[in-house]
């Protein structure tokens, strides 16, 4: 988990220098392109003589901003359906837990995809559409704890000293149901991260002049045997970051679960 | 318990629930559909004709009744660019498709259990962190990097395979590859701690007891007691090869209904997106479906209740 949580800090870092006014992500400077790394341009330049190393800051900027947006507001959505879901129970859970299965069969990739497709493409809708695949996993997990938590005896007691269902939640069941949330989070950050990148990839993510991760090897593809510096770099970025988020993802996950310690 | 007309209500529940749910992303479409595919400037006439090709002059329940009745005649539309029915697109790439996918899970079956067998047997030690370590980098090394990658170790540096294309056989290694890493890595952890899991059970201490050698303990006991959970991420990942085939499609320019799909979003071919969309999702519900089937039937315990 330390090295995971290195990588992790280390991509944070790198996302506040991306968005330092002194960075030249968009510079175009056609004498100087293809230039592999070398003291004037760490990581080299690219097809359009663009330093790849301004553009890898600015595309950590980007990525980190579209995840933790992506995880906050899907964990937010997802938390509060499966709240509602598993505290009401009745018609509003039998509603609701259809709407998760009808989610969750869709192969979370496609439906990103074709939403991206039919929203357009830009960070916001990129956001709206990795937002739409992810809320359900929260749901889901959520709405099972809160179920098998309802009946406890603080809540009753609650319901007894007639708290409203809106303190109920907040205040007695919420905190009780975050831990797998927290390693759900963590992967999901490592999923929003890839998928980010996988739209952008496509041409369906962040829109060019713009760095990305994924545009950046989109465009670094063309060039791969001239080049492959511009596909490695951001592709080796990418892997670390994702790497670290699930590194981080199981180490949470064995550090709340004492059983699945002793199996792993 | 749940019995097969049970089963079969609730996949057509989410069947239903899934196609309105494509049917549902045309609505999306910021503004009017109608500019957006022909651009502001385009023929009044024109775009009537759009307008009633896309269906956008009725009503949206109406719209949304006729989709069904054309879904039940295998009717998924007709494209805007290529003037061809959704529905003839799809099965004319799909065996491109289905033969890089196929590929992908042999990949998947030929590395994950070997793997998953060796980490369980030396638990611990050196060749399960090994197996563990490939599991860990093979969830997270993304397609679209991971493809070119390939592409510059195997074809420029190697020069063993070819770029793109699917002109020869050596041509499937590469995509193949690429599709199904994160999917053999999945599963070989699947395979080591489902074999972990039963280790400590009293059948294998009797087998053991009875003198069997330790392959033949894992080949007649282990193994297929090992296996439900296997094949139930077996299934879901069969149809999730549909879906992460798109990606890999794209990277090795591989003609299946993936680039199909990347295609007509660029060209905004609506009909095209939403049929090849609704092709994948029922895939992969009906694949998750049959995995369920599957292990139910395999396993006596569900068989003997259901």
């Amino acid at each position: 988990m330390r090295l995971s949580a290195f990588i992790l800090g280390g991509w944070l870092l790198m996302a506040v220098i991306g968005i330092l006014p002194s960075l030249e992500p968009h510079l175009v400077s056609l004498p100087d392109i293809f230039q592999p790394p070398s003291a004037g341009h760490w990581l080299g330049t690219d097809e359009l003589g663009r330093p790849v190393l301004d553009r890898l800051l600015a595309g950590a900027s980007v990525s980190l901003l579209v995840a933790v947006t992506t995880v906050s507001l899907s964990a937010s959505i997802g938390i509060a359906v499966g709240l509602i879901a598993g505290y009401f129970g009745g018609l509003v859970d039998r509603v609701i837990s259809r709407l998760i299965e009808v989610f969750l069969a869709f192969p979370g990739m496609l439906l990103a995809i074709a939403m991206a497709a039919m929203i357009g493409p830009g960070i916001d809708n990129v956001i709206i559409a990795l937002a739409v695949m992810g809320w359900v996993g929260y749901a889901r997990l959520v709405r099972v704890q809160v179920m098998a938590l309802r009946r406890r005896d603080h809540v009753l007691a609650a319901t007894a000293l007639g708290r409203t269902d809106l303190a109920i939640m907040a205040r007695h069941l919420l905190p009780l149901v975050m831990a797998p949330v927290w390693v759900e989070a963590s992967f999901g950050l490592a999923s929003a991260v890839v998928a980010e990148a996988g739209l952008s990839f496509l041409g369906l993510g962040i829109q060019p002049p713009d760095a990305s991760w994924g545009g950046m090897i989109r465009d670094g593809v063309r060039y791969l045997l001239v080049a492959p510096h511009l596909v490695l770099a951001p592709g080796i970025a990418l892997f670390l970051v994702v790497l670290a988020a699930n590194l981080f993802g199981d180490g949470l996950r064995d550090r709340f679960d004492i059983t699945s310690r002793n199996t792993q | 318990m749940r019995t097969l007309i049970e089963q079969l209500l609730d996949t057509l529940i989410v069947l239903f629930g899934v196609s309105t749910l494509v049917f549902l992303l045309l609505v999306l479409i910021p503004g009017d559909p109608v500019d957006v595919v022909l651009g502001e400037s385009a023929h009044a006439a024109d775009r009537e004709a759009m307008r009633a090709a896309l269906g956008l002059d009725r009503p949206l329940a109406e719209r949304w009744g006729l989709f069904y009745l054309d879904l039940a005649q295998g009717d998924l539309g007709d494209s805007l660019v290529r003037r061809q029915p959704v529905a003839q697109l799809i099965m004319q790439r799909l065996p491109a498709t289905l033969q890089l996918a196929g590929a992908a899970f042999l990949l998947v079956l030929l590395l994950a259990l070997p793997l998953g067998i060796l980490a369980a047997r030396h638990r611990g030690r050196g060749l399960d962190r090994l197996a563990q370590a490939f599991a860990l980098v093979g969830v997270s090394i993304p397609n679209f990097w991971l493809g070119p990658l390939l592409v510059l170790l195997f074809s420029v540096q190697l020069g063993w395979t070819p770029v793109s294309g699917n002109l020869e056989p050596a041509s499937l290694i590469l995509p193949a590859i690429t599709l199904g890493l994160s999917m053999a890595a999945i599963t070989t952890r699947m395979v080591r701690s489902s074999l972990l899991e039963i280790e400590s059970q009293p059948f294998l201490r009797t087998a053991r007891c009875k003198g069997l050698s330790e392959t033949a303990v894992m080949l007649r006991h282990s193994l297929p007691n090992a296996m439900l959970p296997v094949i139930t991420v077996l299934g879901l990942q069969l149809g999730s090869l549909l879906a992460g085939a798109v990606i890999t499609e794209v990277v090795f320019a591989w003609p299946g209904i993936g680039s199909l799909l990347v295609d007509a979003i660029r060209q905004r071919d609506y009909p095209v997106v939403q049929g090849v969309v609704l092709f994948i999702s029922m895939s992969y519900v009906l694949a998750n479906r049959l995995s369920d089937l599957l292990s139910g039937w395999l396993d006596p315990r569900i068989r003997g209740a259901g």
